[in-house]
């Protein structure tokens, strides 16, 4: 195993890759901005380095300033967490030619899949079937009409080089197309430095399911069940759980088996997760791929509950060339498990509300985790993500699954910020999140209802 | 009747659409703001003028910051 372990990242990730760095006797290095100076991922370090100020292009974005943190303290492998440089091919490249262990797929495969074009028509080869759509970006807004009559509506319109449910638009028809080209393409040229805009169709009334993949030093893939992430706000997840609710088994077993064979053709290693949607009705479902993400999901503790094995440390033998810690091929889930994400935000219209933690109380007892990045006194600032922390409960059962969850989230306790434990109170009382029927259209119909 | 429009949060002030002296239309956007990796379009609640801008791109706003007054 590597002696130490540069954490390329913050909040709550950070602190829980240094909680297993430092449960596997390896020297945990933090690096953080100026802001977060005083933050838990620092304080439980072994070693932290400051690299700048709060803006993410002068610290956790910073390729230069986190690799002469390495050298500084002599890191002998890095891990990026989610977000900021976890998906950045040349960053990994230059960890490897630095002479580090980069923890995560090798920089030719995160390139692959992080253009969304080459990823699908990757996936499409290797058997798994991919929703129809432009097999490249359109060439002007002409192109994309033609594309799309071809294709047929419904459509996302997606940057191609977009992520994290950022650069989408489902456009109905003709009219919102050409809205959304620009608007989409505009987008992306800000954001990403690319214009390039794929059409593909879109399900309205589908499910967000994931297959985690991990790929071992032996070049065998194996696959950790799934996961229904289909709570979701502006395409991004709020809540997500293991096993999925309503799935078909066949389709499942499908669906594992598709992404462990994508994953073997790309050569795949380390932990990955392989997006899907599912839709029809449950007897007769399908599924198509919706893309990859070469690294460790926000969610991924709602499969380390299940099937009780802890992914970081599985990531940190994988990249030092190590077997896993056990036969994971052996391994049976075990009960229910799902995931909340106690975001500073408000719980009707989801907007940021950044601000200091006067009050933080967090639930404890049998099958309740919590994953914190923050603590009382501590200040969710506007410079990153309004994820606070995570509420994972693990029981038998879904049903007790979801009453534990009710017990833990009305002792949690949050003062300071805005937050959005109060929709999952709401959530919790939905009857089709109750019954699993549910589809990503959820949180859109909860808000419609209300007066 | 002039209107005073101030962040509701803490952000950043990612672009500024409009100038002092600007013709506004009720909904246009006057500004962007940028708070934990979400754009927040700020918009103009009636017709006006705008007489006084009080943010500059890159700026850093706390709740209750001036943005613009349009009268």
């Amino acid at each position: 195993m590597m002696e130490s372990l540069l954490v390329a990242n913050r909040g709550e990730i950070a602190r829980r890759i240094i909680r297993t760095a430092r449960r596997l006797g390896i020297r945990a290095i933090a690096v953080h901005s100026d802001a977060d100076a005083g933050m838990p991922f620092v304080n439980e370090a072994d070693e932290a380095v400051e690299l700048g100020p709060a803006a993410p292009a002068e610290s956790y974005r910073n390729a230069d300033r986190i690799l002469d943190a390495a050298r500084r303290t002599g890191a002998r492998a890095i891990h990026p967490g989610y977000g900021f440089l976890s998906e950045n091919a040349s960053f990994a490249r230059q960890v490897e030619q630095a002479g580090l262990i980069w923890v995560g797929p090798s920089p030719a495969v995160i390139e692959l899949m992080g253009d969304k074009i080459n990823a699908r028509n990757a996936v499409a080869a290797t058997g798994m079937p991919v929703a129809p759509g432009t097999p490249e970006p359109v060439a002007g807004e002409a192109a994309a009409i033609d594309a799309a009559a071809a294709i047929g509506y419904p459509l996302m319109v997606k940057a191609s080089a977009g992520g994290g449910g950022m650069g989408m638009a489902v456009v109905h028809d003709e009219d919102g197309l050409r809205k959304q080209y620009a608007a989409v393409s505009g987008f992306a040229e800000r954001m990403f430095g690319d214009r390039g805009v794929l059409l593909e169709r879109y399900y309205p009334d589908a499910r967000h399911v994931e297959v985690q993949i991990l790929g071992l030093a032996d070049g065998t893939v194996v696959a950790l069940g799934e996961r229904n992430c289909s709570v979701q706000r502006r395409n991004q997840k709020l809540v997500e759980e293991t096993p999925s609710p309503g799935l078909d088994p066949e389709l499942r077993e499908h669906m594992l088996v598709a992404a462990v064979q994508a994953g073997k053709a790309v050569g795949y290693r380390n932990a990955g997760t392989v997006e899907c949607l599912v839709y029809g009705e449950p007897g007769s479902q399908s599924f198509v791929f919706l893309e990859m993400n070469t690294r460790l999901q926000v969610e991924h503790p709602v499969t380390e509950e299940v099937w009780g094995v802890d992914l970081v440390e599985q990531q940190l033998r994988v990249a030092a060339g190590e077997p896993p810690s056990v036969d994971l091929a052996a391994l049976r889930p075990h009960g229910h498990a799902v995931e909340f994400r106690v975001n500073a935000e408000d719980p009707i219209r989801f907007l940021p509300g950044p601000g200091t933690i006067t009050t933080w109380t967090e639930p404890a007892g049998d099958g309740v985790r919590v994953d914190a990045g923050y603590a009382e006194g501590t200040r969710v600032t506007p410079s990153y993500d309004s994820l606070m922390a995570k509420l994972i409960v693990h029981a038998d059962t879904r049903e007790a699954a979801l009453a534990r969850a009710r017990t833990a989230l009305a002792s949690f306790a949050i003062a300071g910020p805005k937050h959005n434990l109060p929709f999952f109170a709401e959530l919790l009382g939905e009857p089709s999140f109750i019954d699993g029927t549910y589809s990503t259209a959820l949180v859109t119909r909860m808000r419609a209802a209300r007066p | 009747m002039a209107q005073q429009i101030t962040a509701d949060i803490a952000a950043n002030v990612w672009k500024v659409l409009v100038s002092e002296g600007s013709a506004v239309a009720a909904g246009d956007t006057l500004v962007i703001l940028e708070s934990m990796k979400m754009e927040l379009p700020i918009e103009a609640e009636s017709a006006g003028t705008v007489t006084k801008l009080a943010v500059s791109e890159g700026d850093v706003l706390d709740e209750g910051d001036l943005i613009v007054e349009i009268a």
